[in-house]
């Protein structure tokens, strides 16, 4: 938390025409900002700095797809997306899957054994209404 | 806008969205917490559902930087709920809020793992993204054979695979130690055939960490990797949702050149050549596109292409068009690409030969130092300090002060440290070394430290023709009216020491030399007077004949500061004034100061300890030391002014006051021992008894020797550490006149008893006692050192100096100067050991009780054995490696003589305290004893060692020896410890007791017996 105070004052004071690395306490921080969102990983200073950039370009347009036009009230309301998301294109900060349709498939996967759930339980409390009518 | 699902989760979002201000913010958070807290409470009444949007809002206001420190445990217990919603959010929602340290995980170690375990693979997903994400030592042990198990299953459909790879990884990356990958090279190998993307793809993290690890066990998976990068950039095989902007996935791509650069070479002339195609494909076939993405997914690419090709040491032509690419980069619109330009071409300049193309694109460097971009700056920074030699140094440097005025704030500190180290190695002579320095501590006084200024002295005053150049340009800075306070203390310090050899221009009177660097006296603090005291005493000796004037001027101010409170400048005052009335003999206190000892610059020392700081464990780092990078030879030349290039005296000499080394070194030749035990030095030719005497007598200093040591200048000599602190008439007591303290048992069978144990003492007397306390894991360690006071009245400068040889970094916190009456503090001490070694660390100790100061050095158990983790290793692992490990250097056998006699058990018994795990029933003699361990250090990460031990029945005092690792200096440094410890074995508590016992001086990590450890020199000697 303190730590993205501190990097929020070192990356939003940067202008729009610069590189996206910024040195930080012996790592590098890489950013992308999409309109006023900012999106941020924290590498080591060997990492390769285009291919993490390019993890969050590929992140925001599965987010892109799975919202259809993402902006940031999706992400606000829906935070808890956003990280089933994030599991399933990044482990342990290493990239785990790089097909967007395999995503895309697993979340809805995912949405629908939780959609299925809620049926179960919803049918069950109908049942128990019912019964108790 | 799509809604959460969770209504009252939403309602709650949007309310803290409508806040009007952050204090609105906290209540409506705040409210939240109550109820959530509430809720919790009554756990009976909540249905899964709720739990589930509590847990969520616990969540989000984390997320809002609130502190969230209950509910972990209904987190928590969701992951164990039945259904699949719940556990969902319980596994996502402890991954965020808990750490690896945190208690409540091990209440959900044995959920996840029947998780992991079970047959539902959506469960197994959510178990492995946890440990993945958190990782965590219990995690490991409890659960990483389980996860192998699932990452080769071939019952296990790809999305658990994937998981189970990369958490894998994590497991192992943490807790190497933990995570047994005996053996795995083979399935590695096999994982690499992997058809499904994802997979391969987080296989190919897993291999990189692997054999960054340990490349040898690997050598089976190169032409692997070379096959999938050239399956995906030369064959472009792969399915269209893998394609990233039409470029085959990047990141495997990348990934698998990055596991190649762990590989020393590729011998195979067919890997080989095909390897070499496809980077060629690589570098030439990668243009500057529109598209953003595929711009920088592509160059992400061919940057690690060019480090592949760095790395792999190609042919001239090769390496010459990866230098022209990065001269194009660096000139390009993009700052992506400019960044990385410079990033690399100064990785480039480890490479031999390319420096002279790498010097055509300077202008285009120095242009990027003037970057809009702070980062793209700092690169251009970088480059330029790793390009400069003696041929570029005066534009490079020049450049670089230039700068200096412009600079930001942030870079100014790095920026005067990188000029005065180019100054200094590169000067083409040293008049300009001066004259940059000057203009550096003009231009930005601020971010000048001490260590430039002190090191400019010391070359005026090892340069005769430097002095009254020197002596010039000071005078020349004095008449700016604002200067800064260190520019002040360089110009009174050259001035007062050699402005008499430019007497006769005009303006160098000694008048006006006192009047002008006593205008500055006004603005100075109080580090800055004795200095000015020292140059006015100076100013006073060289006028000849005296000036009445000026005397009584220059007197008035000494009896202005005798009565100062700081005890340096009183006590300068009152000598200064005592000497200067003395006459003739003040020519002689105030001799001109002799010549410094040639040493290491400080500067550069402070760079590479810096760079040291920041070396991770990375293939360009590795290679770096493989290869003794350029870099670092540069940097052990001395400056071309015609000193020897002697051996630094290492980097323990730095604390030293330099006419102390001189004089500990060579006793009697400059200093004079007084009866009293004092020794007076500085002096060409001794001074009369008597002038000590009235010393003495001015400085009240009677009675015994220790009275003298009271004097407040060791303390702040020590402190300043700088070539005013040799100044005249100082009295510093040298050799540690303990007296009448003396040690409390013996200090080398304590050291030997805490070579075995973690706690103990390691020294003690009357007055003190120092404890230890230290856990070590893999190759770092934490050490307490607990100082107790053990009388009635505080123990007064204390001080602790932790001299580290090279291998080991060592930060000891703040010591306090006094300990109160009877209290124990205690000073953490981090140990990271860098590289496999047997020297000891010292530990410089003293402190003053009454009048008396006592100083020892104590050697500290931060030795060999304690880096080491036992293991034991299997025949099926142990004989393989044992015979890949096939002979020098990385296998070592010696034949040991001398060896104190014991029974086998016991020799077993001594191998398994230093942590050497004793495998029995691997040799098939009975006589013979193999052992095995993991050494753990920074460079070597991780490494198997193994040992061999064959004994004779006949004659228990020889034997023959085997070691085996992958690295051929531990095996050298393992085998050595292990033959100390079997000829001298003290294993103090079981030697026979008594100081007429001293360990035979067979080994070199025999300390020398206690009473040379009063002398340092004799120490090091000992230790280096």
């Amino acid at each position: 938390e303190k730590a993205i105070r501190e990097l929020s004052g070192v990356i939003l004071s940067r202008g729009p025409k610069l590189c996206n690395f910024v040195d930080w306490k012996g790592h590098k921080v890489v950013y992308k900002r999409y309109a006023s969102l900012y999106f941020c990983i924290c590498i080591d200073e060997e990492d390769n700095e285009l291919e993490a950039l390019e993890v969050i370009h590929h992140f925001v347009e599965i987010l892109d797809r799975y919202f259809g036009s993402v902006c940031e009230l999706d992400l606000i309301f829906n935070f808890h997306k956003a990280y089933y998301i994030l599991d399933e294109l990044l482990i342990a900060g290493e990239l785990q899957e790089s097909s967007k349709r395999t995503i895309a498939k697993l979340i809805s996967a995912q949405d629908n054994l939780v959609e299925v759930a809620k049926e179960e339980a919803s049918s069950l409390s109908n049942i128990i209404a019912q019964a108790t009518k | 806008m799509a809604l959460s699902g969770m209504r009252g989760l939403s309602v709650f979002i949007s309310d803290v969205r409508n806040c009007q201000n952050k204090e609105q913010e906290r209540l409506r958070v705040d409210k939240e917490l109550g109820n959530v807290r509430t809720r919790f409470k009554n756990e009976k009444g909540l249905s899964p559902y709720e739990k589930k949007k509590y847990v969520w809002k616990m969540l989000y206001i984390y997320m809002l930087g609130y502190d969230v420190d209950f509910g972990h445990m209904e987190a928590v217990s969701l992951i164990s709920a039945p259904k699949y919603p719940e556990k969902q959010v319980g596994y996502i929602v402890t991954a965020c809020l808990l750490n690896e340290n945190h208690d409540f995980l091990r209440l959900a170690i044995n959920t996840v793992r029947n998780d992991i375990i079970g047959r539902n693979e959506t469960f197994q997903c959510l178990a492995l993204t946890l440990v993945g994400n958190i990782g965590g030592r219990e995690f490991a042990e409890s659960l990483a054979a389980d996860v192998q198990k699932l990452l080769i299953s071939s019952s296990c459909r790809p999305l658990v695979r994937k998981k189970a790879a990369l958490c894998l990884l994590r497991l192992y990356r943490k807790n190497p130690d933990v995570v047994n990958v005996d053996g795995w090279a083979d399935r590695m190998a096999q994982l690499l055939d992997e058809r499904d993307l994802g997979v391969l793809t987080s296989s190919m993290s897993l291999l990189v960490a692997l054999v960054s690890n340990n490349h040898e066990a690997y050598w089976s998976c190169l032409p692997k990797c070379v096959k999938t990068l050239e399956r995906l950039a030369r064959n472009q095989d792969i399915p269209q949702e893998y394609t990233y902007y039409g470029i085959p996935s990047p990141w495997l791509q990348v990934k698998t050149m990055r596991a190649l650069q762990y590989f020393p070479t590729v011998e195979d002339p067919n890997t080989r050549r095909s390897l070499f195609e496809v980077l060629q494909r690589i570098l030439m076939g990668t243009d500057v596109v529109k598209n953003v993405n595929k711009n920088n997914a592509s160059h992400a690419v061919l940057f690690e292409a060019l480090a592949l090709v760095m790395h792999l040491d190609a042919e001239k032509e090769m390496m010459s068009q990866c230098v022209a690419l990065l001269g194009k980069f660096i000139a390009v619109r993009e700052p992506n690409i400019r960044y990385l330009g410079l990033e690399n071409m100064t990785r480039m300049l480890m490479v031999t030969d390319v420096q002279d193309i790498i010097k055509r694109h300077q202008a285009q460097i120095i242009t990027s130092l003037k970057d809009p971009d702070i980062s793209i700056r700092r690169r251009a920074l970088d480059l330029l300090y790793g390009m400069c030699d003696v041929s570029n140094a005066k534009d490079i440097v020049e450049e670089l002060l230039q700068y200096l005025s412009s600079a930001d704030f942030a870079m100014r500190e790095e920026l005067s440290l990188k000029a005065a180290i180019l100054a200094e190695k590169f000067a083409p002579d040293l008049s300009w070394y001066v004259d940059v320095i000057l203009q550096l501590i003009d231009k930005a006084g601020d971010f000048v430290s001490d260590d430039i200024w002190f090191r400019v002295v010391q070359f005026v005053t090892n340069n005769e023709d430097l002095q009254s150049y020197a002596a010039a340009k000071a005078r020349e800075y004095l008449n700016k009216p604002a200067i800064h306070e260190t520019m002040v203390k360089v110009s009174a310090y050259i001035l007062g020491e050699y402005g008499h050899l430019l007497a006769r221009r005009p303006g160098y009177s000694p008048k006006e030399l006192f009047t002008i660097i006593h205008e500055k006296h006004p603005t100075v603090s109080t580090s800055t007077i004795p200095i000015l005291l020292s140059s006015y005493a100076k100013i006073l000796m060289h006028t000849q004949p005296p000036e009445p004037e000026l005397q009584n001027q220059i007197w008035t101010i000494f009896n202005k500061y005798e009565s100062c409170i700081d005890v340096e400048i009183q006590q300068r005052a009152a000598e200064y004034f005592a000497l200067s009335r003395k006459g003739a003999s003040l020519m002689d206190i105030l001799a001109e100061m002799p010549k410094f000892p040639e040493r290491q610059s400080a500067l550069i020392r402070k760079a590479e300890d810096a760079e040291v700081d920041t070396a991770e464990q990375s293939a360009i780092k590795l290679r770096a030391q493989q290869q003794m990078s350029t870099a670092l030879v540069v940097t052990d030349q001395r400056p071309p002014n015609g000193m020897p290039a002697q051996p630094s005296i290492g980097p323990l000499s730095l604390v030293k006051v330099p006419s102390e080394t001189v004089d500990s070194q060579n006793p009697g030749d400059q200093g004079l021992t007084h009866p009293n035990g004092v020794v007076y030095k500085e002096d060409p030719q001794p001074p009369s008894q008597d002038i000590i005497g009235d010393l003495l007598g001015t400085l009240s200093i009677e009675g015994p020797p220790g009275a003298v040591a009271q004097s407040p200048q060791s303390a702040t000599y020590e402190a300043e550490g700088a070539p005013s602190a040799a100044d005249a008439a100082a009295l510093v007591p040298v050799g540690e006149e303990s007296g009448s303290v003396q040690p409390i048992g013996n200090i080398n069978e304590r050291f030997y008893a805490l070579c075995l144990k973690d706690s103990g003492v390691l020294y003690e007397d009357p007055n003190i006692q120092i404890g230890i306390k230290a856990e070590w894991r893999a190759h770092q360690g934490r050490l307490v050192l607990f100082l107790g006071n053990k009388n009635t009245a505080s123990l007064g400068s204390v001080q602790a100096l932790i001299l580290p040889p090279t291998h080991l970094k060592m930060e000891l916190s703040l010591v306090p100067e006094t300990i109160p009456p009877r209290a124990q503090v205690q000073c953490p001490l981090e140990v990271m050991n860098l590289r496999p070694s047997r020297d000891v660390a010292v530990l410089d100790f003293s402190y003053k009780f009454g009048p008396t100061m006592v100083n020892v050095k104590l050697r500290l158990p931060a030795v060999l054995n304690k880096f080491l983790q036992p293991i034991t290793v299997s025949p099926e692992e142990f004989f393989p490696q044992w015979r890949s490990l096939s002979g020098p250097p990385l296998k070592l056998q010696e034949v040991v003589r001398g060896v104190r006699p014991l029974p086998l058990p016991e020799m077993a018994n001594l191998f398994n305290t230093y942590r050497l795990t004793v495998c029995p029933g691997l040799d098939p003699n009975p006589n013979n004893l193999v052992a095995s361990t993991t050494f753990y250090s920074e460079t070597t990460r991780a490494m198997l060692c193994l040992v061999r031990i064959e004994t004779d029945p006949a004659d228990r005092t020889q034997l023959r020896m085997t070691v085996a690792s992958g690295d051929p200096t531990l095996t050298f440094e393992l085998k050595e410890f292990i033959k100390e410890q079997l000829v001298s074995i003290p294993t103090a508590p079981q030697r026979p007791q008594g100081p007429a016992a001293p360990p035979p001086p067979v080994a070199q990590i025999t300390a020398p017996p206690p009473a040379a450890s009063q002398d340092p020199g004799a120490l090091l000697a000992g230790l280096l």
